[in-house]
């Protein structure tokens, strides 16, 4: 299956995940703690959140440290960037046409 | 004067708002969204060629039009649902011309009155899934995208 930064905040837990080691790096254990559902279902969030290039996961020891990948999320700002520039460049044509029709 | 362009973009839902407010008279702005002459000459840059071979601005007619992209015809085909002049319309949007069906989404359009001459625009764009925005976004936007990009870079260059 195809997987891109979208699809990992598509889901309010995956978005609630990142939000929690947006700041500081934490293992799999310390994000899981933090979530009333199963590790099972966070190891999944997880997967999903690595596979989307929205978190990188690296083996320290025993624990699995998981850390924002910045360039996932800059993927998703340009885009709504772009998108917006798409709708600005149709409304500034649109001033135009509207000021000729005064 | 230009004002800026607000988008509302959740992730977790599958729908967009896009609000912009015009220095026109409500039916004057109204009129530019419904009539085809008129909408042919904003909707698409210049060079994307969009022809508007319908376009029946009522409760429960329908419209199609095409443009151009890299030399291929793009279509996007809908019923309006609803139309109240000048205030609103509610109409489906489909692109036509994928081998596979691809589900409509539906968009409304709120067209407010602040002053005589000026008018806010609230577009809200519903699509059927999470998923199918996204893939329209990845699949759709991009090769528009680098036709405005490009027109605003002759735009730039003058």
């Amino acid at each position: 299956m195809r997987r891109d930064a979208f699809q990992g905040v598509a889901d309010p837990i995956r978005r609630d995940i990142l939000m929690a080691i947006i700041h500081q790096p934490l293992s799999l254990n310390q994000v899981a703690e933090r979530f009333p559902v199963t590790r099972q279902a966070i190891s999944k969030h997880i997967k999903i959140l690595s596979e989307c290039g929205l978190i990188t996961i690296q083996q320290q020891g025993r624990e699995r440290l998981c850390e924002v990948h910045a360039q996932g999320l800059d993927d998703i700002a340009d885009w709504l960037t772009d998108f917006k520039r798409l709708w600005d460049a149709r409304f500034s044509r649109l001033d135009k046409l509207l000021d000729e029709l005064k | 004067m230009a004002y800026e362009t607000q988008l509302i973009y959740k992730p977790e839902q599958q729908n967009y708002t896009i609000i912009r407010e015009f220095d026109a008279a409500r039916d004057k702005v109204f009129l530019a969204f419904t009539q085809a002459e008129l909408y042919a000459r904003w909707f698409m840059p210049a060079e994307s060629k969009l022809t508007i071979e319908t376009m029946n601005a009522v409760s429960g007619g329908t419209y199609k039009h095409t443009h151009y992209q890299g030399g291929a015809p793009f279509s996007f085909y809908g019923v309006f649902h609803e139309v109240i002049a000048p205030e609103l319309i509610i109409k489906t949007s489909e692109f036509i011309g994928l081998p596979f069906k691809v589900q409509p989404v539906m968009e409304l359009f709120q067209f407010d009155s602040i002053s005589p001459q000026k008018t806010r625009v609230i577009i809200e764009v519903v699509c059927p899934s999470i998923t199918q925005r996204d893939a329209m976004v990845n699949a759709g936007m991009k090769p528009a995208l680098d036709i405005t990009h490009q027109q605003l870079d002759l735009i730039l260059a003058q």
